[in-house]
């Protein structure tokens, strides 16, 4: 499956998408996959503030539990409330409609390019 | 590791694969919740090939089945099938299996993928003492399909020669399926009415293909994903988490499954010991408020209380019920009862749960 060009990524399956100071975060279709259909989802609230590979949510699968980790320091500025009655939005658009949390950075770690992220995933 | 003869036809329909009892299993073809609904609503089709084939056959076949068997194989008639447990002397459960009554004296024993060895060699120990029978394990001889749900008795029928009104559940005939000699069964792991059918391997690909063809968009493949959500939320213990050796029928609500008037046999003498006592734990039915699941392992706790009164053997969030369901082993001298609330400490956070009865879901019929 192709990895978006325009998104970097985290070794923890997790894509970004940078707009200024704001960055959407959501997982990988691979990451999706391995989860199968996504059943339930726990995300940060607006206001919390987020560290670098924390455990900042959960997302559940009928079979799995998958840890989301915090792909940056900040500040989460919006969840993705659409998730709480289609979770399985993160399987069918795991790049689009099934983004999860949008955090207003205070610094920026070394991410993977989509090139380096499908090496990691073996692909 | 092992894979079914249907491998191939997995892996073009795109299969997500696990290792299950040391078998390259499909675990879902596209989604395991359209899978689950499929067979709840219409019809699936899975690929158990994995599960174990023993053949018992001789002149004191049933005679032996009586004394390494918990239930009374002698009051099977001919075609009849029978949900039973093989246990060591000391009771605890060594595999859960259906025994299916071929002929006279010639049995066919299904066990579980991956204690087909272990069962193998308790009926062994006990044919060692003289029993006029042989034991063959077929297991690679049969491809094992099943077709369930409220569908599966109309998308069978278009294919086979006998009519499936007269096959009663858990019965067993042989028949002709698009002019290939099969055993079908009427039982399964779902749920929902539907088949099991014994294929010889050399035909299972074209029966397979034309199972889908007839069942057109009635019919799902489904992967293990959705067999397992359909087993929980029909109740089914699972072998390594509801049942185990450590563990006799009693614990695990099986007890009618051991006939003691039967006469001596195996375990009888620790069983009827264990029948007699108070257990210290028991298998009960729970289900959750909210979205998130308990799941196997996680602890239970009367409401507020700090310590453990149990832990879950398996648990998701019901695709059918919409409520997390779960099945638990929790101490059974502390008055539980439908009803009782409880807690799951759901990764650090307390969710309320109580107890209810026991199939979660029970199809209509």
């Amino acid at each position: 499956m192709a990895n978006p060009e325009n998104l970097q990524y985290t070794k923890e399956h997790e894509w970004v998408l940078i707009d200024g100071d704001v960055a959407t975060v959501g997982i990988t279709q691979y990451a999706a996959d391995a989860l199968g259909e996504i059943v339930y989802v726990d995300l940060p609230k607006p206001g919390s503030s987020t560290s670098y590979m924390k455990i900042c949510g959960e997302i559940e699968s009928t079979k799995s539990v998958g840890e989301l980790y915090a792909p940056m320091d900040g500040e989460v500025i919006e969840a993705n409330a659409a998730l709480g009655a289609a979770p399985e939005a993160i399987n069918q658009d795991p790049y689009g409609a099934g983004w999860l949390i949008k955090i207003k950075y205070t610094q920026l770690p070394e991410l993977l390019t989509a090139a380096q992220y499908a090496q990691l995933t073996g692909e | 590791m092992l894979t079914t003869p249907l491998n191939d036809e997995h892996v073009s329909l795109a299969a997500t694969f696990t290792d299950f009892g040391g078998w390259n299993m499909p675990v879902r073809y596209g989604s395991d919740l359209d899978e689950h609904h499929a067979v709840r609503n219409s019809a699936g089709l899975f690929d158990i090939s994995h599960m174990g084939e023993l053949r018992i056959v001789g002149e004191e076949a049933t005679k032996f089945l009586d004394k390494v068997l918990v239930s009374d194989i002698s009051k099977l008639s001919i075609g009849q099938a029978k949900y039973t447990m093989i246990c060591s002397q000391d009771g605890g459960i060594i595999d859960d299996l259906i025994v299916y009554k071929m002929a006279a004296e010639d049995y066919l024993v299904v066990a579980n993928a991956s204690n087909r060895h272990a069962v193998l060699v308790a009926m062994q120990d006990m044919a060692d003492y003289g029993f006029k029978i042989d034991i063959f394990d077929e297991t690679e001889d049969w491809a094992l399909v099943a077709i369930q749900g409220p569908k599966a008795k109309d998308i069978l029928g278009k294919l086979v020669d006998v009519d499936l009104n007269t096959l009663k559940y858990y019965s067993i005939a042989k028949a002709n399926l698009d002019g290939v000699p099969v055993l079908l069964a009427r039982t399964g792991y779902t749920g929902e009415d539907g088949f099991e059918v014994f294929i010889p391997v050399l035909e299972c690909v074209s029966i397979w293909r034309k199972l889908l063809a007839a069942g057109g968009s009635d019919l799902l493949p489904c992967g293990l994903a959705a067999r397992d959500t359909l087993r929980l939320e029909a109740g089914m213990p699972l072998y390594g988490h509801e049942l185990a050796r450590s563990l006799t029928p009693f614990e695990a609500n099986l007890g009618r499954v051991v006939a003691f008037d039967k006469g001596d046999f195996n375990s009888r003498t620790e069983l009827l010991k264990v029948s007699s006592q108070p257990l210290e734990v028991k298998l009960f039915g729970i289900k959750g408020e909210g979205k998130r699941a308990a799941r196997a392992d996680y602890e239970i706790f009367l409401p507020g209380g700090d310590s453990s009164i149990g832990k879950v053997t398996s648990g998701v969030l019901s695709p059918t019920l919409g409520y997390p369901v779960a099945m638990a082993y929790l101490k059974a001298d502390l008055d539980l009862g439908i009803g009782t609330k409880l807690e799951a400490d759901v990764r650090g956070t307390r969710v309320p749960y109580e107890i209810v009865k026991l199939p979660f879901y029970k199809a209509e019929r």
